[in-house]
């Protein structure tokens, strides 16, 4: 079943069209990458999911219900963590989650257990000190912590670890793989490295609709062909086979790479360098990286 | 309920932990005292410049102060603490939706109306203990030292300001939903204000505005008696309803 489904959604900010009939569904338990470039449409997609902005048309529906602006009955499903999530800085963590549980409506006790759990796994339940002094980890930190804490069935996080250093990046990527057993995780983002690690389906925002989607594997089978790259032992070397077989872009200090080769371009490219006797240090057939893809997406 | 209470609760916090119900409460304490001491110390400062008075041919006469002196007094200086008031509180919302803080509440399934009414009952809170305070300290000091019966009206003018207060909250509420700065807020009670007195200065609509409730010497000079404010507490009262109502309507499409 679809967690999230978004049908035929638009929408025009001034004269500027930033959403243009945008369809995706997003099936239950998986990591849902939605990537795109800085300003491609992804918060606003994601507002409109939370009824905090007005589609123009189209529709939207959260665990087969339907998203109206301006109400938010379909959030009690969802979790909610913004780029920059900001909170009361005059309360400590505790006392923070304490509201929020109350206004999910959840019991005393199951507040009191739910938040230590949470807190332990962000790793902020040492924590008494009030939000105003946290730094931006810690506060990412809590706000995964709260919009884990009613236990929804759809997490969404917009970008999550945009801002984060290594460090932080990697913990963040790891509490939320680790939810991944009871809860759809949607993840927007324009750092690729963080897709390929967790995410188990993407698709790819550009200019307001979805230029490429499905799971990780079926994407990087999309482009016809890998890329060749081979380091030669001197620059001379390198240009000698560069004008016997020729399309090669030079990459590094005696590096060549070739784009869009099949096998039989392989062995082809094996073959020239055994009878011309080039002597290589390396030659390697490169996946495609979801980078070169978002290259080829955006440049399109 | 429970969202509601969980809200309202958080609304007191922040007001506790920024100090602000501090400052308000030594603010409306120090008012309340300063009335009657104005009152009191008045003749004292006129005998101190009497004699420089009757250098330049001013001869005063015996000074005489009474709880009318100290209560004239309290309605002088209670526009200067609704003034602090509404500034202190102009940014109610407008700070949320600049630090973006409602978004995670509104997300976790908060209903609209009751940011609006938890802000609301806050507001009105702080504005009636704080009027007491100092209702009830001048009050103190005034039967202390002279005595309060001479005063007409003294009540209904007291509870008249009062309402016209409360008027002003809702329309700083109305004006948090619909604009995004705590200035434009801040203009938008200004405006109220203005408009309210300045239709006052047309004598036939003159009964009929919020702003006639804070005719207050009229009233304790017995020159004007409460059945004639009638029609401007009605008023006040459905504007303020009116005020609440819109809030609601506009927030709710707001975009935050």
């Amino acid at each position: 079943m679809d967690i999230l489904e978004i049908s035929h959604i638009a929408k025009t900010f001034g004269n500027k069209k930033v959403i243009d009939d945008l369809s995706f569904s997003v099936p239950e338990h998986s990591v849902f990458g939605f990537i795109g470039q800085n300003g491609a449409g992804k918060t606003t997609t994601m507002k409109m999911v939370l009824g905090l902005l007005e589609s123009d048309k189209g529709e939207i529906y959260v665990n087969g219900e339907k998203v109206t602006f301006g109400e938010n009955h379909t959030n009690r499903y969802i979790g909610y963590l913004p780029d920059v999530p900001e909170f009361y800085g005059f309360m400590t963590p505790k006392e923070y989650l304490a509201m929020c549980g109350q206004i999910t409506g959840m019991s005393k006790e199951e507040i009191r257990k739910k938040s230590a759990e949470l807190l332990k796994m962000v790793g902020l339940e040492e924590n008494h000190k009030r939000i105003q002094g946290f730094s931006r980890g810690m506060k990412q930190r809590l706000g995964i912590a709260q919009a884990l804490l009613n236990s929804p069935k759809l997490l969404i996080c917009d970008e999550p670890t945009s801002a984060l250093d290594p460090m932080g990046r990697k913990e963040i990527l790891d509490i939320l793989s680790s939810v991944r057993k009871h809860t759809t995780v949607i993840f927007s983002t324009h750092i690729l490295s963080d897709v390929e690690r967790i995410c188990d389906r993407i698709a790819f925002l550009h200019e307001g609709k979805i230029a490429l989607s499905g799971t990780l594997e079926e994407i990087k089978h999309v482009r016809n062909g890998d890329s060749i790259e081979i380091e030669f032992l001197t620059e001379k070397d390198r240009d000698t086979f560069l004008k016997i077989y020729s399309g090669g872009r030079k990459t590094g200090r005696a590096k060549v790479l070739f784009s869009k080769k099949t096998e039989r371009d392989m062995l082809e490219i094996m073959e020239c360098l055994s009878q011309n006797k080039i002597p290589i240090l390396r030659l390697e057939r490169l996946e495609p990286t979801l980078e070169d893809l978002f290259l080829e997406v955006a440049g399109k | 309920m429970k969202q509601l209470t969980a809200f309202t609760k958080k609304e007191f916090l922040e007001q506790l932990r920024t100090g602000k119900i501090m400052i308000l409460g030594i603010l409306f304490c120090l008012f309340g005292i300063m009335n009657p001491a104005i009152a009191k110390m008045t003749p004292w400062l006129f005998e101190l410049m009497s004699e420089q008075l009757s250098e330049s041919g001013m001869v005063i006469a015996e000074m005489k102060v009474d709880a009318l002196t100290s209560w004239t007094q309290f309605f002088k200086n209670m526009p200067i603490l609704l003034i602090v008031f509404i500034v202190m509180l102009n940014g109610i919302l407008t700070a949320e939706y600049q630090k973006g803080t409602l978004i995670n509440v509104i997300t976790k399934g908060l209903k609209r109306w009751k940011v609006l009414i938890s802000k609301l009952v806050m507001m009105a809170v702080l504005w009636t203990v704080g009027y007491l305070i100092t209702f009830g300290v001048t009050y103190g000091y005034n039967a202390y030292f002279w005595d309060n019966r001479i005063v007409q009206n003294l009540v209904f003018a007291v509870w008249g300001y009062y309402l016209a207060g409360l008027w002003l909250i809702t329309v700083l509420l109305l004006a948090s939903a619909v604009t995004r700065t705590s200035s434009a807020v801040t203009l938008s009670v200004g405006a109220a204000f203005a408009v309210s007195y300045l239709l006052g200065l047309i004598p036939e609509i003159k009964k009929y505005v919020p702003t006639f409730l804070m005719s207050s010497n009229e009233l304790m000079a017995g020159t004007l008696s409460s059945k004639q404010c009638l029609a401007a507490v009605g008023i006040t009262a459905f504007l303020t309803a009116v005020n609440i109502f819109l809030s609601i309507v506009f927030f709710n499409k707001k975009v935050i």
